[in-house]
Parts: C-alpha cells; structure tokens; sequence
C-alpha cells in the first residue's frame, strides 16, 4: 500500500507531463509538416523549429 | 533519391502576374510591418529542395522567413511590408525550376484557422490520456485486488475520468443537444446518453462499494470516437464558394461617351442599354454591347473556354466580363446592371452551389437509422428487466451497458479512416481530394463529362503543318511573331526554336489589332495573320485546325496549322473509363469542326460543342434529372457552373481559379491518367468502407444480445470496443497497400516525380 502512495502520483504526474508536451508541440505546429520534419534531420545546416 | 527539377525557363513563362492589387488577394498579414503569401509549389519532395527553397528566398532582400511545407507542398514567405512585390519571390522560384503558384486558402476549403479542428485535437489528447491512465487501474482491478485497494482504485479513476468526460465529451454534449432543441435525434444523442449514464453510474457503485465501475469504458468510448471525429473532420468539404472569384471579373464601371463627344465614367448600377461605352484594351467590359467603332482581339475564354482570343470587329457582340486585349473599341451597350452575360454567370453560379447540399454521405444514412434502434435496444433491457421482476439498479445496470456496447466507435472509424488513407495516397500522387464525399460519389458514377479546350488538351497550340515549310519563311514568320503575344503567334515562335532557326529580322513590324501584323522585309511588304487579313479565300471544308498565314508581297501564302495537343494518356484514359462501362461525352464552347476532331481521334462519339457555360450547366442538370450521374472535368470560368452542378467534379490544377474552387478534385501535372485511377480508387475504397460498415454491425450484432442479458462487464467491454475498432482500421489501411500496387496509368513509377524531375534524374546519373 505504501508504494502505491508513492507510485501513483509518479505515474499520473508522467502521464500529466506528457498531456502537457503533446498539447504545447500541437500549440506550436509541430503537426503541420510531418513529411518535411524527417527530411530536415538530413540538413547539415543550422535549421530553426517553425515556431509562429 | 534525384528529384529537384533543372532550372527551367519555360516554369518562368508560365507564372502569373503578381504584382500590387493584382497580389492582393493572396497576401495576408503576419505581424506588424509584415506581410505573408502562401505558393503550392509540386515539385517540391526532398531535404534538398526544402534547402535550395529556402536558401534562396531566404536570401532575397526584405525576407524574413521562408518555410517549406513539405507534406502540404507549399512555402510560406514573410517578408517585410514595401520591400519586394510576390512576384520576385515566383521569379526565385521559378529560376530554381519550380513552377509554383499562389496558394488561396478558400480555394482548397482548408482555412488556416481551424479552431473546429484544433477543439476536437484536444479533446482527443485529453481523453488519451485519462484513457491510458483509467486504464491502468482498471487492469490491475481486473487482476484481482481486496476490496480496500479496490475502492481506492475506482476513486482515483473517478477523479481522473470526470474531468476528462466533460472536457473530452464536450463536442458530443454540444451537438446532442442542439440535435435534441431542435426536435431531432442525431448519433450523438445516445453516445452523449451512454457517456453520461456509465459515468454516473460508475460514481454511484464506487460511493457503495460495489464490485463494477466503468470509467475506463465512458473515456476509451470518448478517446475511439474523438479519433473517428477528428478524421470525418479532416474529410468533410468545407463551405467554398466561387462566386466571389467570380465577381473579380467584374468591371467596376466603364467610361461613358456622350452623345456630345465628352467621356465621364459611370459605376456598373448606372450603365444602361443605348449608353456608348469606350474600352481600352486591357480593360474588362462592363456590359454586354456591340462594337460600334474599332476592331481588337478579345480574351472571350470565359465564355467559351478557348484560350486563343478571338479578332472582333464593327458589329459583332461582346460580353461583360471578357477581356479586350489589343485595340480601343467603342461598345453600343444592350445589357447592363443584372441582365448581362457575367451577372447571369454569377446567379448560375451560386444556384448550382445551392443545388449541391443535397447529397446525404453514407455514414450520415446510416446514422439515421442506427441511433433510435440504440434507444429502442436500452429501452427494450431495462423493461425486460422490471418486467422479470430484477430491481431497478439491475434493470438500469443492463440498459447502460447496452448503450455503452452500441456506442458507435468502430462504425465512427470505418468511414473517415478509409477515405483519410485514400487521400492521402492520392495526395502523393498529385490528386487534391477536397472532400470525402467526393471518393462515395466517385465509385457511384454512370458518366463522365469531359470539356475539350485544356482539359482533354493542354490548352496550348502546337504547330503541326504545313509538312515541308522552307527555313526562310519560317525564319521570317518567327520574326514577325515574336512581336505579338497572341498564343498562336508563340507556338510559331517555339515551333521555330524547336528547329533550330534564328528568326529573321524584318522591319517597322506592326500589329493590327483583330487582323494580323504587317511588317517590310528586303524591301517587300509582308504579311503574318488570319487568312482575310493576307488576302487568302477560306477553304472549301473546315478541318478544326487552327491557322496562322504568311505571305511575302503577293506571292504564294503559307498556311501554317496548329493543333492543341491531347494530355497525355488522353486516349488509354476514355478508353478505361469506357471499359468500365461509363458513357464518355464531349461538351465545349469551340467550334463543331475542332471539337470533332478531337472527340473523333479520341474515340468518343457524343459531342456537343459551341456550348455557352449556361448550355452546359442545363446539359449537366437535364443528366441528372434523368438519372444519371455525372463525373464533370473541366477548367475555364465558362465551366464552373457545370463543374459546381455535376454529381462530382475534377479540374487540372492548371485550369482557372474559378474552375478549381468548383470542383471536387483537382489533378496535378499534365496527364489525363488521374481521371481513371481516381474512379478506380473511388471503387476500392467505396468496397472496403463497405466491408468496415459490415464489421462493425456485426460486432454489435454479437455484443448486444450478451449486454441485454447483463453479462457484460468492464473488462469484456473494453475488449470488445477496442478489438472492433483497431479491425476497422487495420481494414483501412488494406486500401493503402492496394493503392500502392495499382500500376499507374502511364507506367511511371512515381507520380511525383514530374518530367522536369525525371530529365534532371537522367542528367545528374550521366
């Protein structure tokens, strides 16, 4: 029971972080261009995220 | 992979215009001082061609960013207010070989802005994620656990679930009820029901004690369903509308000659019959009239949907809206306001779009039927259940597993997830779906309306006679030419670059607006235009063909022909269509001998030509009151309405603005392949949305008896509702591999790879 106490907040807290990720990277388009985004790993030069 | 198409000059040839107001249309604003044009650029597919884009009209002087959207195939360029018109960056483009074009938003349906869309993408995350985390405790419940960790458990669940439901369940809540206000029952009234009741439910078992909680059913319901949301979202045609494309043609007035002889320019509402309106050339006309004084040439392709203009001369009739190109004209006005020839283009126009809405999508018909029988079923339980004498929890326990057994996931899924994989197969392959529907009604067609003029042809002369022509008179017929931008003077031109011949250079060349041009050659006056003009009789039978002549003094004329010539795979194409049994017809605004020949090398029997865009709007409708249901291909303005009538519709992404907005797809480069694979597709997809429909009854068709019996429990729910959805669109997915094995219709391999790509592939491996 005691690890429970612990290990539930920790899994709910890893699952509320990756709810807050997924809805920051949707907030700054990193959807809108799924194709494009597996050619620019090939970009040897400095290359920005598309941001706003 | 080689893919970046050489540096081009003809991609530079082919651009429009973009300059000023004339840009106006495309450019949106982007922050203070900033401005922003969007341009659909096809050829853009690799690592390289986002760096060479970027790299260059990065560079460009005032430019802030340019970005590539490689999946949309597009590029966005800000630039900052005042520094550079669009066209510079067209130019940039077009230099790196890139035959590109501004990008319109309402031309596709696709808004940037689309909160609907975003909405459901949260709702779908947070349903996600109390799906997944509900979950968890739901499994280690199922393994076993004493009824203290239990009760812990199910409160944890509650309070992840809860919040989730009203979040995630909002769009369901929002259209049930607005469905309920307005006296009807849409499929989101028993979901919303089922939702609502397993979630109340659950919270008054767990309050007790008891054994059963389904939290984790009402969320992963809400997380399956948001999925076959989102992807009907992504298919459903937003409203588009031509007809304010349409009113760009109009003239906002005209200049008016008094009888007096004094000019004044009067607004389009005070024009009437008998005023003498003066038209510059260049300028549109803003009524209907006939020409007084004066003779031109007049851009009438959006009346009859020939690009070639067309000489007029004292006494003949123009029209409002069409283009007058070279010479000043003084127009004798008989329509104007309402009743001229644009006006009435534009009510068609906007009736046919009315006229559209009609056609109700398979999953809406199924939708009608499926949720009263739900009710019925909830309803039939819980009676059942009284009637047996069970208490009121039991009775009500059985009715809501019921309603959480037929909430609608897989059937949701089974639709949207086909077309979603059908369009985007056909998106790399160069076809624009704009809407799902497009796909159902595809497979259902009877008929194909074809247009001729840069639909089945490419909409550009070529020259194709006389068969032996001496270099001189081509050199001199070259020289004169290239003094005129009339479209058949540039086919000479090319027609004389392609044989390797430097035109010659004769002197004070003239251009006689509506005849030809004139010019002096080695002291000998010489004459290149229309077979009046060179003082050659009309031949005894009309080929079709269209002719340029060239005579030197008063020597013996030279005919030069041209033809427009088909797309390519024109032929395998209506012959495939034909196989499949479709009726294959030809309506076009040119003359009976062009359209003939063209229809006649073709192998299609059914012409109508000279059709004005009304005749072909009433010949597409008298199609449809008959039954039949017509496939429409068209490009021009003169075929919008009839594109906007037919059951579904296809353009070339060459064909006017007008004409994309109207139709249902658009197909990208020059061949007519798309035409037959997309029906092809259409089928495919159409047998297996069929198969997924089948498969989700008939999941329901196994798991209702057992919920009306009371069996169900958490555990056998989760099971079943999951199985049956991942089904669905592991069958979808099916769709793509078939796509991907279907030969395409010219033997190439990759469609995306243009014939610029392809010579640059070559060249590079050499």
């Amino acid at each position: 029971m005691n690890t429970l106490l612990i290990l539930i907040p920790i899994a709910l807290m890893l699952g509320c972080g990756w709810l807050i990720a997924f809805l920051w990277s949707l907030k700054s388009k990193q959807y809108e261009d799924l194709d494009g985004a597996a050619w620019r790993i090939l970009d040897d030069d400095d290359d920005k995220p598309a941001g706003r | 992979m080689y893919c970046c198409p050489l540096p081009d000059a003809e991609a530079s040839a082919r651009t429009p215009w973009l300059k000023g107001d004339e840009a106006a249309p495309w450019v949106t604003d982007a922050g203070p001082g900033l401005k922003q044009i969007e341009f659909i650029v096809p050829q853009a597919n690799c690592a390289a061609c986002i760096s060479s884009i970027e790299g260059r009209l990065g560079r460009i002087a005032g430019v802030t960013k340019a970005r590539v959207n490689l999946t949309a195939r597009r590029v966005a360029v800000v630039w900052r207010e005042g520094s550079q018109e669009p066209q510079a960056f067209l130019d940039c483009l077009a230099s790196l070989g890139y035959a590109a074009r501004p990008f319109d938003p309402r031309e596709t349906g696709f808004s940037h802005d689309d909160a609907e869309g975003r909405r459901l993408l949260r709702a779908l995350a947070v349903a996600g994620f109390a799906a997944a985390n509900v979950m968890l405790f739901s499994v280690s419940i199922w393994s076993g656990t004493d009824p203290q960790t239990r009760d812990l458990f199910h409160w944890i669940s509650a309070l992840i679930a809860l919040p989730a439901v009203v979040y995630a369940g909002g769009p369901f809540f929002t259209s049930a009820a607005n469905a309920l206000r307005h006296g009807r029952v849409n499929m989101d009234v028993p979901i919303s029901l089922g939702v609502i009741l397993a979630s109340a439910m659950s919270l008054f078992e767990t309050m007790h004690g008891r054994e059963h909680a389904f939290f984790d059913a009402a969320v992963t319901l809400l997380f399956f369903l948001l999925i076959g949301r989102y992807l009907d979202h992504m298919m459903r045609a937003r409203a588009r509308s031509a007809v304010s494309q349409l009113m760009t043609l109009m003239a906002s007035g005209a200049t008016i000659v008094e009888p007096d002889g004094s000019r004044r320019f009067v607004a389009n509402r005070g024009l009437e019959p008998g005023m003498l309106m003066a038209v510059a050339a260049g300028d549109r006309f803003a009524a209907d009239g006939c020409i007084e004084t004066g003779s031109s040439d007049v851009d009438r392709s959006i009346v009859t949907g020939e690009s070639a203009p067309e000489p007029v001369n004292r006494g003949d009739e123009v029209q409002a809206g069409t283009l007058n190109l070279t010479g000043p004209l003084l127009v004798r006005i008989t329509k104007a306001g309402g009743d001229t020839f644009l006006s009435e283009l534009i009510r068609l126009m906007a009736a046919a779009e009315q006229g559209q809405s009609h056609y109700v999508r398979l999953a809406d018909r199924l939708a009608r039927y499926y949720s009263p029988v739900v009710h019925i079923l909830a309803a039939l339980t819980l009676i059942g259940w009284l009637a047996l004498g069970h208490g009121w929890h039991d009775a009500l326990m059985a009715a809501i597993a019921v309603l959480i057994i037929t909430c609608p996931c897989a059937l949701g899924l089974a639709i949207p997830a086909v077309q979603v994989v059908a369009s985007g197969a056909l998106f790399r392959r160069g076809v624009l779906l704009k809407n799902g529907a497009a796909l159902e009604k595809i497979a259902e067609i009877d008929t194909v309306v074809f247009d001729k003029t840069g639909t089945l042809t490419l909409g550009s002369p070529v020259m194709v006679g006389p068969p032996a022509v001496s270099s001189d008179n081509l050199a001199l017929a070259a020289g004169l030419a290239r003094e005129s931008r009339h479209p058949l003077s540039r086919a000479l031109v090319a027609a004389a670059a392609e044989r390797g011949i430097a035109p010659s250079v004769p002197v004070s060349v003239t251009e006689h607006p509506g005849f030809g041009l004139a010019a002096t050659w080695r002291g000998q006056r010489v004459r290149l235009g229309s077979r009046a003009w060179c003082g050659v009789a009309e031949p005894a039978d009309d080929r079709g063909l269209l002719e340029i002549v060239l005579r030197i003094g008063d020597g013996t004329p030279v005919v030069f022909t041209f033809e427009d010539s088909m797309r390519p795979a024109a032929r395998p194409t209506i012959a495939s269509l034909r196989r499949q049994g479709l009726a294959v017809e030809v309506l076009s605004g040119d003359r009976a001998a062009a359209v003939g020949r063209a229809a006649s090398e073709l192998g299609i029997a059914t012409v109508y030509s000279r059709m004005s865009p009304q005749a072909k709007l009433a010949h597409v409708e008298e199609l449809a009151a008959a039954g039949k249901r017509a496939l429409v291909v068209g490009d021009g303005v003169n075929d919008a309405p009839a594109l906007a009538a037919g059951f579904v519709s296809m353009a070339p992404a060459t064909a006017s603005d007008v004409g994309r907005t109207a139709a249902d797809v658009v197909f990208m480069g020059q061949s007519l392949a798309p035409v037959s694979w997309l029906r092809s597709v259409g089928v495919a997809a159409q047998a297996i949305a069929r198969q997924n429909i089948l498969l989700a009854l008939g999941y329901n068709l196994l798991a209702v008896p057992i919920a009306m019996l009371g069996l169900v429990t958490p555990l056998i729910a989760a099971l079943a509702m999951s199985s049956s959805s991942i089904i669905v669109v592991a069958n979808a997915l099916r769709l793509g591999w078939r796509m991907n094995a279907m030969p395409d219709a010219d033997g190439k391999a990759d469609h995306r790879e243009t014939a610029a790509g392809a010579a640059g592939a070559v060249q590079r491996a050499a």
